[in-house]
């Protein structure tokens, strides 16, 4: 039995990019920004479950974001998440990745016991592949980054195939560990059809606040009790819940690394020597090129 | 800041006992910071058998070089790298380091960052020293660590403020490799390995290397094509091209991500910078990250069926075309003229 927590954000859709999607202080205005599963995130689901399946345990995911980060949530519960968390708190807002680290380590202490701390290598909104190694660093646990393939697992050592630069690696970990996935590790499984007739009322604290602020006969704590009976609460941790939390170290303010400037891309604009697309404009640049001594 | 240190540090990056060429070029960056800060130029060398690495880094402008020499260090593994430099890095502090964003860089440094509380910063594509205000408070010597961010719509300048030790991951290629002319005499301070239990937690069974036979940096003539292709057949005629021109075939990101082509032939900010004499561009838009790795070509030659594409605003030579139409003619009348 091995059980993981795996690590996973919700992304723009950097290739979607449009209007004004930076703030006046230099962050990123999410709300304006199509919102997706980051793929090597949901591949590391998949390595997650993976295991499940062959070895027995539980999967939890987890999640640091705004509330509709728990869309992503129930997607990872239509492939076969057993829980979910939302780490949502508006005093996080602006954390750089070793603030999030940091979140995410406190989270992950919160939650409890576990052999696996899996995460995607990298978020496609900085591509910067540091929340990982960061994570593991706070946690005090050893890493292995650029995962293609866990072989086997036994005797709390697991085999694993990772990519380095020019070739490839097989390693063998001891357990506890956090991995990092590269893409092309595993396809992620399809949603199950079942799961989503299931888990699509998953609801976070903050939806059953809302419900229950809206109907006078709703009792909160007996919608949370109800919603938990039946394995469908996406539990709900914020600076609150996370009580060691040293609140210096979130957030904008606990961020080492500060957005001083950001330019919009200008482009000088159009010096280029217009070649028509015909025998004769490619010839005349060949010519040039040649007598250039640029070719030939 | 009061305090702080005038010490810049790079991580020099060791592979079977040969130092990798990001480590070299950050070294060169390296000293025209340390240049700028009127401080010292460190290279930290970890490995085992390695003096000679360390003795190395003397000709790209170290002032000295920490070097731990240990069995355990032989090749890279996470734990027993990262707690010796965050025992350098706590003891010492340096105002910056340097990191090549290598997958040894990328899982190296965010740990040292992590536990030393720096700022880092990640395929930075330029590095600067400057004064700067933020929030109305004024800091001296800043390292501005510039990079493009969110699908290039931006090009963001990030700094740390208020720690001590600024740090920044860069790919190979970004910066320019210089042997210095009259290197600073060898100076190596070595450094304890301490065994710890932990060392052991992940142990490498196979390991599989080869230089990459793709020698892009280096190459004068390169033929890039992009997901503009639109399938990896038609891919096909960016290698034609590159056959008939005598260049290596490279790709945008999306090209890679698509399969056209492999990884370690991208172009761009997080894959590798090249400076060719010329560049053919072929069905790449020009996102600022492509842009970053080639745009200090010699002469680039667009060819795209968008008018409107921004690689034409960088480009020399610019055709409206199908690549289709485009380079077969292109290679037939080559083929003719250099007869």
């Amino acid at each position: 039995m091995y059980n993981s927590i795996v690590m996973v954000k919700q992304v723009p859709d950097t290739a979607n990019i449009s209007g004004k999607v930076m703030k006046d202080d230099g962050t990123v205005n999410r709300a304006k920004l199509p919102a997706i599963f980051n793929h090597e995130d949901k591949e590391a689901l998949e390595l997650a479950l993976q295991v499940k399946e062959q070895y027995g345990g539980t999967v939890s995911v987890i999640t640091m974001g705004p509330p509709r980060a728990s869309d992503m949530l129930k997607e990872c519960f239509y492939m076969g998440a057993d829980k979910a968390y939302l780490i949502s708190d508006r005093k996080f807002a602006g954390s750089d990745t070793l603030a999030t680290s940091y979140v995410l380590s406190e989270a992950i202490t919160h939650i409890g016991k576990f052999d696996f701390v899996f995460a995607g290598r990298q978020a496609i909104d900085g591509d910067t592949a540091q929340v990982g190694p960061q994570t593991a660093e706070k946690l005090k646990l050893s890493q292995v980054t650029y995962v293609e393939e866990i072989k086997k697992v036994e005797n709390n050592i697991a085999r694993i195939k990772r990519k380095i630069d020019g070739g490839q690696e097989v390693v063998e970990a001891q357990l506890p560990i956090l991995l990092t996935v590269i893409k092309g590790a595993q396809e992620p499984r399809p949603f199950s059809a079942k799961k989503i007739m299931i888990y699509k009322s998953a609801k976070t604290l903050l939806d059953l606040e809302k419900i229950a602020n809206g109907n006078s006969l709703l009792n909160l704590d007996e919608l949370i009790h109800e919603h938990k009976d039946k394995n469908l609460y996406i539990e709900t941790l914020s600076t609150t819940d996370l009580s060691d939390i040293d609140v210096s170290k979130i957030g904008l303010h606990g961020s080492p690394t500060k957005v001083h400037k950001v330019e919009s891309v200008v482009l000088s604009g159009g010096d280029a020597v217009k070649i028509e697309p015909t025998r004769e404009g490619i010839g005349s640049l060949i010519d040039e090129l040649l007598n250039d001594h640029i070719l030939g | 800041m009061d305090n702080v240190t005038k010490e810049v540090w790079v991580f020099v990056e060791q592979h079977d006992g040969k130092a990798a060429d990001v480590s070299l070029e950050l070294l060169s960056k390296g000293r025209k910071l340390a240049d700028r800060l009127s401080g010292v130029l460190k290279a930290v060398v970890l490995g085992c058998n390695v003096r000679n690495i360390a003795e190395e880094t003397f000709k790209y402008g170290a002032d000295s070089a920490i070097l731990i020499d240990h069995p355990a260090l032989e090749k890279y593994r996470p734990l027993p790298y990262s707690r010796m430099l965050n025992k350098l890095v706590n003891e010492s502090k340096p105002r910056i380091v340097l990191f090549g964003a290598t997958v040894v860089g990328r899982g190296l440094a965010p740990r040292v960052a992590s536990n030393t509380v720096s700022g880092l910063t990640a395929d930075c594509t330029e590095l600067q020293i400057e004064d700067v205000t933020y929030l109305k408070k004024d800091y001296k010597d800043l390292l501005l660590q510039i990079r493009p961010a969110f699908g290039g719509n931006i090009i963001a300048t990030i700094i740390t403020p208020d720690n001590p030790v600024q740090m920044a991951t860069v790919r190979e290629g970004v910066m320019e490799m210089h042997e210095v002319e009259t290197p600073n005499s060898i100076n190596i301070e070595t450094v304890d390995y301490i065994e710890d239990t932990t060392d052991d937690l992940v142990k490498i069974i196979e390991q599989y290397r080869e230089e990459s036979k793709v020698n892009l940096k280096g190459a004068p003539i390169i033929v890039a094509g992009g997901y503009g292709l639109g399938t990896k057949e038609n891919f096909k005629l960016i290698h034609n091209l590159a056959d008939a021109v005598g260049g290596e075939v490279a790709g945008s990101r999306a090209a890679v991500d698509a399969g056209f082509v492999d990884h370690d032939r991208q172009v761009g900010q997080t894959g590798i910078t090249v400076r060719p004499k010329l560049i053919f561009s072929i069905g790449i838009s020009g996102a600022i990250q492509h842009r970053a790795g080639m745009q200090e070509a010699n002469k680039i030659i667009a060819i795209n069926t968008d008018p409107d594409a921004p690689i034409f605003d960088i480009a020399h030579y610019g055709i409206v075309g199908k690549a289709e139409e485009v380079i077969p003619n292109f290679i037939d009348l080559y083929k003719h003229k250099l007869k």
